[in-house]
């Protein structure tokens, strides 16, 4: 997208008041949705986080994971994903490193039904399994790209869609650096993993954190000051996915291997 | 003009938070719930709550294994949770070794691990503690309790073919059991009209081996053909 830079220093309130003024026809908003967007996330990432009451993240200790994919199976369940194998809101990635250092890394339905045993068993270097999901990006790409407003990111920033004005042009499920996003082939519009929106608005945790056996999954607030969620931000170097997009994602990762991406 | 088209197309709660509608958050908020959390569990449940607390299970929560509940939890009447008692993927989905597995985590290799029982004829899934080993030959005779674990004839207690009393184990030279003598015993399991389950490997006791005792050439603890 043209000229991000731009718009950091480009007024948000008047910005969006004239956006609104404006015929809401598909073909300008095509324009500017995005170019509002860029600057709503710039702001937010400059100082909304600090300031907001909540503001919700999750922590996976990659060391924790036994990729027993029951978290793959609740957020099916929960969220009425499809069963089929191509739709994920979550799902967990076997990585193996051999010998020769080459890695390889699969994901046989999303891992929902567990791992079969590796083929080339006596010649594993190291190996383990990485739980993914929607990164919750506080600079999200997806947002950016959407033409009319139907994804964005709520004041706890968790970044969701709006089922009922997506248009299904895919343009997010494009955008999105971690292959996040599918397009519901019942409704035909873009859907991903909401943080289980429905649940945290309600004090409870996650599907995927509910049912993770051996607290892989931390969910929490990010601004809150004693939360396991903020221990395990004390006590390990935490990394995210792909740092160099500046997507500045609110899924942290601590012992994350450098060979995963 | 314009504000007429705006009153049209832009829909009512849109802009109010941001750019989007602030609706939308409501809609998907309002999702209905299918895992109630352990904590409504343990309301009813509080026997298998306060053991489950006390284990090694207790990271684990109820629907892990009962699926999701929160239907059993409106209306108990009505709505039965799953019950995963037979043997099998349940446990190990999370117990069946897996080099990947961190190391610590504890893993059986389901083939070798007390083969064809149900996980929790020894382990109570709310409190799975390992039984004592039980007094059992393996004690003893670790070498060939191994070596027939990794055998065709894993799922045979040693008693099948070794009537050992009781006294054996306290004091098993003056009481040692039993060993097969003769063809006919293996042949109970392995001659073609055999009283046995059908995918048991049949032989001829008449023109097999005829003049010899099958274990001069199978071991019995580990057979081979
Ligand atoms: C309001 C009280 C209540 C709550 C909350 C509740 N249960 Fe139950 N549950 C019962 C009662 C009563 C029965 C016995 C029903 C029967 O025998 O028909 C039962 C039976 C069960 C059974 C055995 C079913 C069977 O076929 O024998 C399981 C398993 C179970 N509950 C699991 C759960 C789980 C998991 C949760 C949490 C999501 C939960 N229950 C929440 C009251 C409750
Ligand atoms: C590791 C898997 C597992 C977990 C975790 C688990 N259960 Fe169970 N539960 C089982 C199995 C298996 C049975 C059947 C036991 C049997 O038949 O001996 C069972 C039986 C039950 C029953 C029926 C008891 C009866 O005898 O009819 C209830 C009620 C129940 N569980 C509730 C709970 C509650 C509440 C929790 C959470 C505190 C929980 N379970 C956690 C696996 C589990
Ligand atoms: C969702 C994952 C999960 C499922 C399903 C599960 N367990 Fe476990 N199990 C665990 C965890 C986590 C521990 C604790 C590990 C630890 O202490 O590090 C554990 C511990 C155990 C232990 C204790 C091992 C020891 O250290 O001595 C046994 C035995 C066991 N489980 C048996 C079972 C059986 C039998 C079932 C099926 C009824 C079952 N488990 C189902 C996750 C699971
Ligand atoms: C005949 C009784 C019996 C049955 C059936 C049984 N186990 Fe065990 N299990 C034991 C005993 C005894 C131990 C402790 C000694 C050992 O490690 O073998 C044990 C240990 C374990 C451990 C801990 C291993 C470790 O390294 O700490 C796990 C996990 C386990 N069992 C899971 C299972 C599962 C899953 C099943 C069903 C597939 C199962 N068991 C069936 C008796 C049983
Ligand atoms: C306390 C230790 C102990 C236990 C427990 C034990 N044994 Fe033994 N067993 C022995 C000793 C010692 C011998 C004698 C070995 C020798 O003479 O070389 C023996 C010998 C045997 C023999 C060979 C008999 C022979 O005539 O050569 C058989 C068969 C046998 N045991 C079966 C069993 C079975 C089956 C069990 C379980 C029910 C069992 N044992 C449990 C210690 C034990
Ligand atoms: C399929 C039947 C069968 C089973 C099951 C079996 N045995 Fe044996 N066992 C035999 C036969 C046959 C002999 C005699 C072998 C010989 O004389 O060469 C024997 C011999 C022995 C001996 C004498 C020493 C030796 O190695 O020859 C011991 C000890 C023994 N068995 C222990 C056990 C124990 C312990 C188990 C259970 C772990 C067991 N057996 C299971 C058939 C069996
Ligand atoms: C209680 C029944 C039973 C008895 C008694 C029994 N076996 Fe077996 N045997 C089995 C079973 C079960 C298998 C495994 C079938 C399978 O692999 O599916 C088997 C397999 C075998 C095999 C085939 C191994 C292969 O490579 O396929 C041989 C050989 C064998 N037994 C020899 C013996 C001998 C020798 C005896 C007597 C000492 C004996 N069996 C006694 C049940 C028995
Ligand atoms: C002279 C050595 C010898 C004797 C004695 C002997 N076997 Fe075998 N047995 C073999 C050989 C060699 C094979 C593999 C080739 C074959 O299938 O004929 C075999 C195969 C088997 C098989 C596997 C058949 C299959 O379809 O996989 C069984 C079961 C078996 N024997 C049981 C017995 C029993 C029971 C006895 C005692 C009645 C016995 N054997 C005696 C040599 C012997």
């Amino acid at each position: 997208m043209a000229g991000q830079h731009d718009e950091r220093q480009f007024p948000r309130r008047e910005f969006l008041v004239k956006t609104l003024q404006l015929p809401c026809s598909a073909a300008v908003v095509t324009v500017l949705g995005p170019l509002a967007l860029g600057s709503d996330a710039a702001e937010a990432s400059q100082g909304d986080s600090k300031t907001a009451e909540r503001y919700f993240g999750m922590g996976i200790q990659v060391d924790k994971c036994i990729g027993c994919g029951k978290c793959v199976e609740a957020c099916k369940a929960e969220n009425d994903v499809p069963r089929e194998p191509f739709y994920f809101r979550t799902w967990v990635e076997r990585y193996v490193i051999h010998n020769d250092g080459e890695v390889s890394v699969d994901s046989p339905e999303g891992g929902i039904r567990g791992f079969p045993r590796e083929e080339r068993e006596g010649d594993v270097l190291r190996s383990f399994f990485v739980p993914k999901l929607c990164n919750q990006c506080d600079n999200p790409p997806c947002v950016q790209v959407c033409p009319v407003g139907a994804t964005f990111k709520t004041d706890d920033g968790v970044v969701l869609v709006d089922s009922d004005y997506c248009i299904g042009c895919r343009y997010c499920i494009q955008a999105c650096p971690y292959g996040a996003r599918y397009l519901d082939p019942r409704t035909n519009t873009a859907d991903k993993c909401t943080f289980c929106y429905h649940r945290i608005t309600q004090g409870l945790l996650p599907a995927c954190v509910e049912v993770c056996p051996t607290g892989a999954r931390i969910f929490g607030e990010l601004n809150a000051l004693a939360s396991p969620l903020r221990r395990l931000m004390r006590k390990s170097s935490l990394q995210v996915l792909k740092p160099a997009l500046n997507t500045e994602p609110k899924v942290f990762y601590s012992e994350l291997d450098g060979e995963v991406r | 003009m314009l504000l007429v088209l705006r009153g049209r197309f832009v829909p009512a709660s849109f802009g109010e938070t941001g750019h989007y509608r602030a609706d939308a958050v409501d809609v998907v908020a309002a999702q209905p719930l299918r895992y109630a959390g352990w904590q409504v569990c343990v309301e009813c449940h509080d026997s298998e709550g306060a053991m489950k607390s006390r284990s090694f299970h207790r990271t684990v929560s109820c629907e892990v294994c009962h699926g999701p509940a929160a239907a059993h939890a409106e209306d108990v009447e009505s709505q039965t949770p799953l019950i995963p008692r037979e043997r099998g993927a349940e446990c190990l989905s999370c117990h069946e070794y897996l080099s990947p597995r961190p190391t610590g985590f504890p893993q059986i290799i389901e083939r070798l691990h007390n083969p064809l029982q149900a996980c929790i004829g020894c382990h109570d899934p709310h409190d799975p503690t390992p039984p004592e080993v039980p007094e059992s030959c393996s004690a003893c005779h670790a070498q060939i309790a191994r070596t027939k674990a990794v055998s065709h004839h894993l799922t045979l207690e040693c008693e099948t073919c070794h009537d050992a009393r009781a006294e054996h184990r306290e004091n098993p030279r003056s009481f040692l059991p039993r060993k097969p003598t003769a063809r006919e015993f293996c042949g109970g399991c392995h001659s073609e009209n055999a009283d046995s389950p059908a995918d048991i490997p049949r032989v001829d006791l008449r023109d097999h081996g005829e003049r010899y005792l099958c274990w001069q050439c199978h071991y019995p603890h580990h057979p081979e053909s």
